[in-house]
């Protein structure tokens, strides 16, 4: 279950201190086998250059992962990624928080939602992994279509899907994976 | 007469409420169910309601906020009235037209057109 979405450009990055809050979790440098990055260098190219990476497991709780979400944006925005990749950021992030804590966790608080998040100038990527059932990706009802039109829920995955460069569903439907690559021009300034 | 309501600020122009969000983001759970609740009440307090949704200060909303709308969509149309949404930002727009939900509201630049717009 992938998806691919539109710019397509690597780069590197610097280190920078993952942090944490409250009763979420932070630890910087302990990434799972499935986690980002696995070097310092983060971006996977040549010449050095490092990343901010963050980890985190928060209960399902929205505030929790407000938490989370403005502590991955805020590092989005100190690389100065442009407003239109930041929109697209803080919306597929929230898309994914809220599909792991309600749809997946079913905001059952005993279960957990891991983030994992490594940002660089040209790109960031997130995890993010719940512990709920999951679900396949191909039986989600296609929410544009005309008879869908007026359902109140189910377009959390295609904005992921429309506005992140990549999305991919796995453990199924468990996990995603999600990154986006800074739009052509840098931020002015 | 204007009531203030955190995240939303109501007024009444004729016969038309208009709702102004005071927050730039629409994006937290508890606040998109406080806005829908107010939404439907506005909705129930006449026939025929004429409902006007002011975005100009909304940067950021997700899918959830979508779906409140499209419940308040459904409800005013239930009771024969109308809604109208103004001043979206493009960002904001955008996601409209992604989610095709362009054709299911009337979206109108600003708040004079979309006052101007009921029948």
């Amino acid at each position: 279950m992938q998806s691919k979405g539109p710019n397509a450009r690597g780069g590197k990055g610097r280190e920078k201190a993952a942090g944490a809050g409250g009763v979420v979790n932070s630890s910087g440098s302990a990434m799972g086998p499935n986690g980002l990055g696995g070097t310092s260098s983060g971006g996977g190219n040549s010449g050095g250059g490092r990343a901010a990476r963050f980890s985190f497991i928060i209960a399902s709780d929205f505030e929790e992962s407000r938490t989370v979400q403005e502590q991955i944006l805020a590092a989005v925005a100190a690389e100065r990624f442009p407003e239109g990749d930041m929109f697209a950021i803080r919306l597929a992030l929230e898309e994914a928080m809220i599909n792991a804590i309600k749809h997946g966790n079913k905001l059952d608080r005993e279960k957990t939602v891991r983030v994992e998040a490594l940002v660089s100038p040209e790109e960031i990527e997130v995890v993010v992994h719940d512990q709920g059932s999951g679900f396949v990706k191909s039986d989600v009802p296609d929410p544009t279509l005309e008879e869908n039109l007026e359902k109140n829920s189910g377009r959390g995955i295609m904005l992921i899907e429309a506005y992140m460069s990549s999305a991919e569903w796995t453990d199924g439907g468990r996990r995603l994976r999600m990154s986006k690559k800074r739009e052509a021009q840098l931020a002015a300034g | 007469m204007a009531e203030t309501s955190a995240p939303v600020s109501v007024t009444t122009e004729k016969d038309v409420r208009i709702v102004e969000f005071t927050n730039n983001k629409i994006l937290d759970e508890a606040n998109i169910a406080e806005i829908g609740q107010t939404l439907s009440s506005l909705i129930d307090e006449r026939t025929n309601p004429k409902l006007l949704l002011d975005f100009n200060n909304v940067d950021h909303l997700s899918s959830a906020a979508l779906g409140m709308l499209i419940n308040a969509n459904n409800k005013i149309r239930q009771k024969n009235g109308q809604l109208r949404l103004a001043s979206i930002k493009p960002q904001i727009f955008e996601v409209f037209v992604i989610t095709k939900l362009n054709k299911l509201f009337k979206i109108l630049p600003n708040r004079s057109e979309a006052a101007s717009s009921f029948t």
